[in-house]
């Protein structure tokens, strides 16, 4: 049921992108980027906030599956921040010229990227469930501390070429109303799609767990 | 608290400049650095902006060698478990995190100025430049002490403690080259630009998320 209405959702989206919602003034074909950019990096930090409300989670309960459950979110996160990373590097090369020029956004999911490898290369690193649990837990919440700098700060203060995010100083939103539908949709379809997956996720760690323990018993 | 603090910090203190072990490598390391930046430019004539970016990549070279010592040491000699019995995780991290700091405040002493000597150029905004250095000194040291502490738990260790902390230093890295650049070539130039706010707040937001989250680390 919610297959299907994903894949319907989300193929009215790609479509929609291409033929229903018009250019806006003097933009060009490239800039439908945006369809699917956007929300891309939106559960890209989605993700991140899961995650990390998990961690925070695990650091007062002490519940491996909490565990379990923030190293999905951020399996999940990872791919999202690189369809970003890509999405946003060809548009930049459409655009600018160059596929990579450190432009603070870049930066920004750029320093994501790092963030979410290194969690992984952290949990690779520790041997002991508990202590990987714990110490990666850790890490997230300290991470999560540092993006809203990346986010909101650094594009402040330096100049940037990446057009304005949708929360921008102005508040106001630069689309006719046949784009937003596009985009709105696009942005439920991506997140529900990513909710699905990491629901997916959840049943496997909780059937394994339970095997787990059935094995235990029959032991 | 403070005296907890101040004993821990003399402990430190003591133990690494009886045995100068560590200590001499550190500020080798951070030679090193220096000599591989200096001699690939060569004499080549380079503008202030590359300067600037060089300067930050020996500093953070620098802290990324000398940070991870202070928590590997204990669980190496074992003394973790001591420590542990005798003080709270809260004096243990702020003894840690001063010896830290004054590590590098000591390091960025030597470096900076034989940086400056070595490419042979003029600071415009010196007050700035000192001000930046040494609010990014507290960051690094904010970011470094706590992976470090992270990373003394962990079991394979190997190139850890520079991957996890990157991204977190970076941001200081960031905004400090572009106070550099500022140092290097504005004259009169304000003491305040918006980077130096940057950096307080980035400083603040490490040391306080640091001192909450070890307890964590250090209690298993």
């Amino acid at each position: 049921m919610a297959k299907a209405f994903l894949f319907i959702l989300l193929s009215l989206v790609i479509v929609g992108a291409y033929f229903y919602a018009p250019l806006a003034k003097g933009l060009k074909e490239y800039t439908r980027v945006l369809y699917f950019h956007v929300p891309a990096a939106w559960v890209t930090v989605l993700a991140f906030l899961i995650s990390a409300w998990y961690s925070l989670q695990y650091l007062r309960k002490r519940d491996m599956m909490l565990d379990a459950y923030a190293a999905a979110a951020n399996q999940l996160g990872i791919l999202y921040c690189l369809v970003t990373t890509v999405t946003g590097a060809m548009w930049a090369k459409a655009s600018w010229g160059a596929y990579w020029n450190w432009d603070p956004r870049q930066t920004s999911i750029f320093i994501l990227l790092l963030i979410y490898a290194a969690y992984f290369s952290l949990r690779s690193a520790v041997e002991n469930d508990q202590d990987r649990a714990r110490l990666s837990a850790v890490y997230s919440l300290l991470a999560f501390a540092t993006v809203p700098f990346f986010i909101f700060i650094i594009p402040r203060i330096y100049e940037s070429l990446h057009p304005d995010p949708l929360i921008n100083a102005q508040a106001k939103i630069k689309m006719n109303i046949k784009m937003l539908q596009v985009f709105l949709s696009s942005l439920t379809g991506f997140t529900l799609l990513f909710l699905w997956l990491f629901n997916l996720k959840k049943r496997i760690i909780k059937l394994s767990a339970h095997f787990e323990e059935i094995e235990e018993e029959y032991e | 608290m403070f005296h907890e603090v101040w004993i821990l910090f003399k402990k430190d203190l003591l133990q690494e400049f009886r045995s100068k072990a560590a200590i001499n490598a550190i500020f080798l390391f951070s030679i090193v650095t220096l000599t591989a930046v200096s001699y690939s430019i060569g004499s080549h004539a380079i503008s202030n902006f590359i300067l600037a970016a060089l300067l930050w990549i020996v500093i953070v070279f620098s802290a990324l060698s000398a940070f991870s010592h202070i928590f590997l040491k204990e669980e190496e000699a074992q003394t973790a478990d001591t420590l542990k019995l005798i003080a709270q995780p809260t004096p243990i991290f702020l003894s840690k995190w001063l010896f830290n700091t004054l590590l590098l405040t000591l390091l960025l002493m030597v470096i900076v100025p034989l940086f400056i000597a070595v490419f042979n150029f003029q600071v415009k905004n010196i007050p700035l430049l000192l001000l930046s250095i040494f609010l990014g000194d507290i960051g690094l040291a904010s970011g470094g002490t706590i992976v470090a502490a992270l990373i003394a738990k962990a079991s394979r260790r190997g190139a850890l403690f520079s991957v996890l902390s990157f991204p977190i230093l970076l941001p200081v890295m960031v905004v400090g080259i572009s106070a550099a650049q500022i140092a290097f070539t504005q004259e009169g130039s304000p003491l305040f630009p918006s980077e130096i706010t940057a950096l307080f707040a980035y400083d603040v937001v490490l040391f306080t998320t640091s001192l909450m989250l070890f307890d964590f680390i250090w209690n298993d």
